[in-house]
């Protein structure tokens, strides 16, 4: 149980593989021009790292040493082929307003270091996790991200959810504020590398927070300084 | 007898941060003053909002960094910067444009980074890069000097047009840029840009009223505000204020290389006369460039500095997609500083040449 609640820790927060580890920046950099991409990319490297986590997991016995990655890759690109398949066939116009970036999740190097780092030396029960984990924190901050772009450049919230979740989810969209004038450049890339720097911090700012919360009182220092000049 | 020992320098730097700040500005008085004459009161107000803005924001930011917010207000860096976002900006434009680039200037660009003396970005340019790249229409609503307009604004048309988009008499703001003959008015930079892409000939282009100087390439208010901020930046390098290094390097490359393609095919590249004395060139080469923070701070760096902007200046005016250019080379010269910081580090005095030094090595 303690291994379950240490992963969702560390997937979720600690070690989160966008706000922490820095990886996958392509596609969050990339598909975040609103939330509802974000959101469905972040799903997609979801599916795909549970997939995959499980997968390199079963087999982790009988994979040789040296040419683990390559083999890593090819079951990677095959749930990435499989959730790529599926998206064109459930979700097409989220398919096709991600384009490019679905493909490219084989070389989201969050998923290759997560098989390398954890599911190729733990069960496969605990890899399946570790992937949901690592998977929500990264959707978390696409999401967050996505939502911070989508406010400031369309003054929206939630548009295009029916291309996820069907035309139901057209009623979703909220229309924050209306603007002649959007701010262009926080849907552009230099948006997209601003606002992550601001999460960090934010996400730095929070953790710096919480220790001096709950760290213990700091031993004092006890600072030895050797004499550089002669005694007098 | 107490003898009080000091290390080294000795000689010190009579002047303050403060004091270098203000005589900027003071600089910049002509210019601003030429730019009030031929455009109207709407850059004073633009300076005024502008300058409001940055000392709120960077009170604001230092108190959050927890430092001494009243001594680091007097050293005017924050008030320069706006003064220098403000000029760049079109003179009715909207307030909230000014306000957003003040504020991104200071928050961002400058304080983000560590405050004075650490931002990488000149903050006034990345601020204007900032609004040029997501206001691309409020950003290009320059209007024709007065003489050239259809409606004539007085200083109430400026305040009324700034702050609700009308002026007095309900004409919108692209009612007053239209010109004489009734067309919209762009700057003559904007206007060659246009017509080259209609093909017209350079010359053809010429033709147009807005070139409304008796020298061929010249609209008059733009060469005066031009004037008027060489004479400030050659009194700021006359007081020794700045160094003539990067002014100088910007302008022959930018002048080589106009000659050079207005020799090759004068129909469709500029003059030097054109380049030189439309947009922000001299503005740009001895006030924007010469930022003591963000500049090459080596003599042969300045030099290599200047001159790269002059020639992206010159690249991205005649084949990029924006009529001017400084804001957009000065910010890119910007993330080269520390490399040619690195290759221009002057040797330190005795120490031996590089050969030398290879072969002691060795």
């Amino acid at each position: 149980m303690h291994e379950l609640k240490q992963l969702s820790w560390q997937g979720l927060w600690k070690n989160n593989p966008a706000l922490v580890q820095l990886l996958g920046l392509c596609p969050l950099l990339a598909t975040t021009a609103t939330l509802i991409n974000g959101l469905g990319l972040g799903l997609a490297t979801t599916m795909v790292l549970i997939g995959s986590n499980t997968a390199v997991s079963a087999i982790r016995r009988w994979v040789p040493n040296e040419i683990r990655i390559p083999i890593f890759v090819m079951i990677i690109a095959a749930f990435v082929t499989v959730v790529q398949l599926l998206m064109n066939a459930y979700t097409f116009t989220l398919y096709q307003s991600l384009g490019i970036f679905i493909p490219l999740i084989v070389t989201n190097c969050a998923i290759i270091g997560r098989a390398e780092a954890y599911a190729s030396k733990n069960p496969v029960g605990l890899a399946a996790y570790d992937g949901l984990m690592m998977g929500l924190g990264f959707t978390l901050v696409l999401m967050t991200l996505g939502g911070m772009r989508e406010i400031l450049g369309y003054g929206t919230l939630f548009s295009g959810a029916n291309l996820l979740f069907g035309d139901w989810a057209s009623q979703l969209e909220i229309r924050v504020f209306t603007t002649d004038s959007p701010f262009l450049v926080a849907i552009l890339p230099p948006g997209a590398f601003l606002g992550m720097g601001l999460l960090i911090a934010l996400k730095n700012l929070g953790d710096n927070k919480m220790e001096a919360v709950f760290a213990a009182k700091p031993k004092p220092k006890n600072v030895q300084r050797a004499r550089v000049t002669a005694e007098t | 007898m107490n003898l009080l020992l000091a290390s080294s320098p000795h000689q010190h730097n009579k002047r303050t941060t403060g004091q270098i700040m203000r005589l900027v500005l003071y600089a910049l008085i002509p210019g601003i003053a030429m730019q009030t004459w031929f455009f109207g009161i709407g850059t004073l107000i633009q300076i005024a909002l502008a300058v409001s803005t940055a000392l709120v924001t960077e009170a604001c930011i230092l108190e959050l960094r927890k430092r001494d917010f009243e001594r680091s207000l007097q050293d005017y860096s924050a008030v320069l910067t706006a003064v220098l976002l403000a000029i760049s900006l079109p003179p009715f434009a909207p307030w909230w444009l000014v306000v957003i680039g003040s504020f991104f200037a200071i928050a961002v660009v400058k304080q983000l980074y560590g405050g004075l003396g650490f931002n990488v970005f000149n903050p006034a340019m990345a601020a204007y890069v900032l609004l040029l790249v997501s206001f691309p229409l409020q950003m290009t609503q320059w209007l024709p000097a007065q003489s050239l307009a259809q409606y004539s604004h007085n200083w109430l048309d400026a305040f009324y047009t700034i702050f609700t988009g009308y002026s007095q008499d309900g004409f919108s703001l692209s009612q007053l840029r239209l010109g004489i003959d009734g067309t919209t008015m762009a700057t003559p930079l904007d206007t060659v840009k246009t017509s080259l892409a209609q093909s017209l000939t350079y010359h053809e282009s010429l033709q147009l009223p807005i070139f409304d100087s008796t020298v061929s390439g010249l609209n008059v208010a733009w060469s005066w505000i031009a004037f008027a901020y060489l004479l400030g930046g050659l009194l700021l390098i006359r007081q020794k204020v700045i160094n003539w290094h990067i002014p100088l390097s910007m302008l022959v490359s930018l002048f080589a290389i106009t000659l050079f393609m207005a020799l090759v095919d004068g129909d469709r590249f500029g003059s030097v006369l054109f380049h030189f004395f439309n947009g922000s060139i001299i503005i740009g080469a001895f006030f924007i460039a010469t930022d003591p923070v963000s500049a090459s701070t080596t003599n042969k760096g300045r030099l290599v500095f200047g001159a790269a902007i002059g020639l992206w200046v010159y690249i991205i005016r005649t084949w990029g997609g924006y009529p001017d250019a400084v804001a957009f080379a000065v910010v890119i010269m910007n993330m080269a500083v520390p490399l040619i910081d690195y290759y221009t580090q002057p040797r330190v005095y005795g120490h031996r040449e590089r050969s030398n030094k290879k072969e002691a090595k060795e």
